[in-house]
């Protein structure tokens, strides 16, 4: 990877020395342009997290699309790839900035880019108003495939509504009649307790509580002294990452496990299960991957993956990979002639990705319609149960495309 | 809600002060009595909490952790002090602020190359593994019970080393004249490597005390810091007795802001803070 790059910072160099001698000799700049552009590699920018809190995520969505590059010869439509990476730290203030630099500074035919859902609202402004292709592996902000929508941004990821969408579903079919949705107050968790809701009543379920802990803070106990009160059928929550390993734990201590059932977007049991103990066993979530799915592509990924990295890989490669595959199928369409980008965008759209998460389809707001797995904590693995909602589209609400 | 469950969220805010006070009593040293604007306390923190889950999973056991781990944050910390803090003793703050930050990327960078970016679990000492019921659905780890009373002893200590020994003696002198301290032929240096040694054991014991009931994850220190420094602000800054009231206060206003006014419960603590400086703009124990 790092060699990778400083070929490219190198290159840049000397284009910089040769840029200045071109323009003193006044050649006219677009004919030779084109011509190098030919033989060019891609420009790919990644922007993504690789310090802080999220830097896990951003290094397994990397390698999942590198890996989907390696796959194929390390040449997408024919041509070889270069990358550009930016660090964007989660960081929502220097997210147009550092939008900038790959839009502006590298000039990069495509974005890969981003885990949090702050940045990639202040990357959407940058990229709408440039119409750089960007693909989005990960952050779930529902805007981006809403009201943000445009024809050049695509997702491989999930919108925050599906992941929780389908629970509503699998609590009827559990025979409860309500339930309690517990999430850090802000975007994402708002987004999932909408999908939830929505989701739940439809099936004649009634959520008789909506409960906030501020973000990013993890002290629950006046919160589930709260549930044990209420005494819902089900409680569901969403935490990430370190709040949901505590999360977890809490519930447990407070003696709330395995007297009210615990629901939630699958975010809850990913990546913590090694620190929880036994707290999250017996955890029923809902997500667009899960372990155990053992079918050929997903056997085919994990022993790839595992082989390349030395490391087992998780929703973020899948998404991370399949954005890799995206890119290839619009790439290839125009055999690496980016300049045709409304045939690239064409056969984007209606590209079927051989996903490891099973197949899936774009919807014309360009979120991927998919399967949403029903899946079970078991020891240290969230298993998969079957599939709790078909093909299932994200509303898409104020999208105009 | 009835009145037992409010009873209950007494016992949660409380719980929650005490566990504040923990965090924040290193930093009520650092920076009250010594006035350097510690921003890596978190970090500290953080380091706690991290050798509590690598000491512990090597011996097997969090109290083994626990006895190994604070002399390695003492020594960390004076080794800090004598490095690079005691350089910034004359600067102004903005210099301690700058230097501070700049720790905490280090110290997430070093936490990165050495224990990875996973989230890890303690496990809850088996002895205090278990939970009081209180009612037929709720019930209360002992754990934490157990934190809150290792709290009170601390806070008690605490008092006891500024307000009653001869150590207390220089280090209340050090806050408020450093030079004339040292002209009376005390080795203010030494103490004050001693307190920014005590400082840091301090959040590094908070973290690993309270390794068990947070996890430990990246960027941990994050979280705490900026709750650390409304209570010392509010407590009134190199006030220990301060530091115990605004702990409670603000574990009180947290827990029950969150039960009766979901909607600005993140608001809450620094409304408390700013109406406190209005009212005492020196804080609740400060010295105007």
């Amino acid at each position: 990877m790092s060699q990778n790059e400083k070929q490219g910072f190198n290159r840049r160099g000397l284009l910089k020395g040769t840029a200045a001698i071109a323009v003193a000799t006044a050649i006219g700049t677009l004919a030779p342009f084109n011509l190098a552009q030919a033989a060019d590699k891609i420009k790919v920018g990644l922007m993504l997290p690789y310090t802080g809190t999220f830097t896990a995520l951003g290094n397994a969505i990397t390698n999942g699309f590198k890996l989907a590059v390696e796959e194929r010869g390390g040449k997408l439509g024919g041509r070889e790839i270069e990358y550009f990476v930016v660090d964007d730290e989660s960081n929502p203030a220097k997210a147009p900035e550092n939008a900038n630099k790959l839009v502006q500074r590298d000039k990069v035919d495509v974005i890969i880019g981003t885990v949090h859902s702050g940045v990639a609202m202040g990357m959407a402004k940058v990229i709408r108003e440039s119409g750089t292709l960007w693909i989005n592996p990960n952050a779930g902000a529902d805007q981006v495939t809403g009201p943000l929508c445009a024809p050049n941004i695509f997702r491989t990821s999930f919108s925050n509504w599906q992941t929780t969408h389908a629970l509503g579903k699998v609590l009827k079919a559990k025979g409860h009649k309500n339930a309690v949705f517990i999430t850090w107050k802000y975007a994402a968790g708002e987004q999932m307790m909408e999908g939830f809701k929505e989701g739940f009543e439809k099936e004649g379920g009634k959520l008789i509580k909506e409960l906030y802990v501020p973000f990013p803070q993890v002290e629950f106990q006046a919160l589930l002294t709260e549930i044990a009160s209420i005494k819902p059928d089900a409680v569901v929550a969403f935490f990430a990452g370190g709040g949901a390993a505590k999360f977890l734990k809490d519930y447990q201590a407070a003696g709330l496990k395995g007297k009210i059932p615990l629901y939630g977007s699958g975010f809850l049991t990913d990546g913590v299960l090694d620190a929880v103990g036994d707290a999250g066993e017996g955890v029923e979530t809902t997500l667009h991957y899960a372990d155990g799915l053992n079918t050929k592509k997903d056997n085919a990924f994990r022993l790839a993956y595992a082989k390349t990295y030395k490391l087992q890989p998780d929703v973020y490669a899948v998404q991370g990979y399949d954005a890799g595959q995206l890119l290839a199928a619009g790439l290839e369409a125009v055999k690496g002639d980016v300049s045709k980008k409304a045939e690239m965008i064409k056969a984007m759209e209606t590209a079927k990705i051989d996903s490891p998460r099973g197949s899936f389809t774009l919807s014309k707001a360009h979120n991927p319609v998919q399967d949403m797995y029903l899946r079970k904590v078991v020891g240290k693995e969230s298993k998969v149960q079957g599939v709790a909602w078909k093909a299932l589209a994200d509303p898409a609400r104020g999208c105009k495309m | 809600m009835d009145f037992a469950f409010l009873l209950i969220q007494l016992l949660n805010g409380l719980q929650y002060g005490l566990l504040l006070f923990l965090v924040a009593s290193g930093l009520t040293l650092i920076f009250g009595i010594m006035g350097i604007i510690n921003l890596a306390h978190g970090s500290f923190y953080m380091v706690g909490a991290y050798l509590a889950w690598s000491l512990a999973s090597l011996t097997g056991n969090l109290l083994t952790a626990i006895l190994v781990g604070i002399p390695l944050t003492v020594v960390l910390g004076m080794a800090l002090e004598w490095l690079v803090i005691r350089r910034f003793y004359e600067r102004d703050h903005l210099y301690q602020v700058l230097l501070t930050y700049g720790l905490i990327l280090v110290f997430e960078e070093l936490r990165s190359m050495i224990w990875g970016d996973d989230v890890h679990g303690v496990p809850v000492p088996e002895l205090l593994s278990y939970s009081i019921p209180l009612t037929d659905t709720l019930s209360y780890p002992v754990y934490r019970l157990f934190i809150s009373g290792v709290c009170l002893l601390l806070a008690f200590g605490l008092y006891l080393l500024i307000q009653r020994t001869r150590l207390g003696m220089m280090i209340r002198a050090g806050s408020s004249n450093r030079d004339m301290v040292q002209s009376l032929g005390i080795n203010i240096k030494l103490i004050y490597t001693l307190i920014f040694a005590m400082g840091v054991a301090l959040a590094g014991f908070a973290g690993m005390i309270n390794a068990p009931l947070s996890s430990v994850f990246p960027n941990m220190g994050g979280q705490v810091l900026i709750v650390c420094f409304v209570v010392v602000v509010i407590g009134g800054i190199g006030s220990v007795k301060g530091a115990m009231a605004a702990s409670l206060l603000i574990g009180l206003a947290d827990t029950f802001g969150q039960v009766f006014l979901p909607q600005v419960a993140g608001m809450i603590v620094y409304v408390l803070m700013a109406v406190v400086l209005v009212w005492r703009p020196a804080g609740l124990f400060g010295k105007a």
